[in-house]
């Protein structure tokens, strides 16, 4: 290969170093998940509805056991759906 | 004293009367057994998840109110269950940190106490955001320098 600078790595070098996680519950004082909010329990779900695990969101273990309190309640209230698909 | 939550869904088939004195009906009815009113929320008409008893939409109220003793709850449950007008309730005891925020959304602190969940979203959207535009700003970057160098 003559000079090309503009490639410097093979891959990308930012991979490796991820982004350090925390508890956004924790980080801004948020003491009370409010289970009539779907739209902000919903940045806890994945596409199919799922509640997301902690090593994803790294939320700390007490706010993850009242989001999914949260969530639970409210898909009984049919505000968040049990099942779905491409809810995003 | 406690401090409880009634969420229900009303039919929407019914006229916008007979919803609203659904929801005034169960006010009274908890007056009635001296329980204190501390709000009313009219959540309003919203688009079900899936559908409950056939329906698509539902009118939402939120009832947060006291009581001296928990004997009103298991009454409540099954005057609401028995109600044909309501198709789905949720009735929750509030904990201290659930009365504050209620009350703090009531005062609209939440609309400045919410910017602390706003703000953690803009703060986290900008990041989300920022990624990419960090990944398009380094990529033009060796452009440029070749550029330069050319």
């Amino acid at each position: 290969m003559a000079k090309r600078d503009d490639i410097k790595f093979l891959s990308n070098p930012n991979i490796g170093q991820s982004k350090k996680k925390y508890c956004r519950f924790k980080k801004y004082g948020i003491k009370h998940i409010d289970y009539k909010d779907p739209d902000f329990l919903k940045k806890f779900l994945n596409e199919q509805g799922k509640i997301l695990p902690r090593r994803i969101t790294g939320n700390s273990l007490k706010y993850q056991r009242q989001l999914a309190v949260a969530v639970k309640r409210a898909r009984h209230l049919g505000m968040l759906p049990y099942v779905t698909d491409l809810m995003k | 004293m406690r401090t409880y939550e009634v969420t229900f869904i009303v039919d929407p088939v019914l006229s916008t009367e007979e919803i609203k004195s659904t929801a005034q009906n169960y006010i009274d009815h908890l007056k009635g057994e001296d329980c204190e009113i501390v709000d009313l929320q009219d959540i309003g008409l919203r688009q079900l998840a899936y559908p409950i008893n056939k329906r698509s939409t539902g009118v939402y109220y939120s009832l947060e109110f006291k009581s001296e003793t928990g004997d009103i709850v298991k009454k409540l449950e099954l005057a609401l269950k028995r109600d044909e007008r309501v198709i789905r309730y949720l009735l929750v005891k509030l904990e201290k940190f659930g009365i504050q925020y209620n009350d703090d959304k009531r005062n609209g602190r939440i609309g400045k106490a919410l910017p602390k969940e706003e703000s953690s979203e803009k703060d986290k959207k900008p990041q989300r955001e920022q990624k990419p535009q960090r990944e398009q700003k380094r990529k033009p970057e060796p452009v440029t320098a070749v550029s330069e160098e050319e």
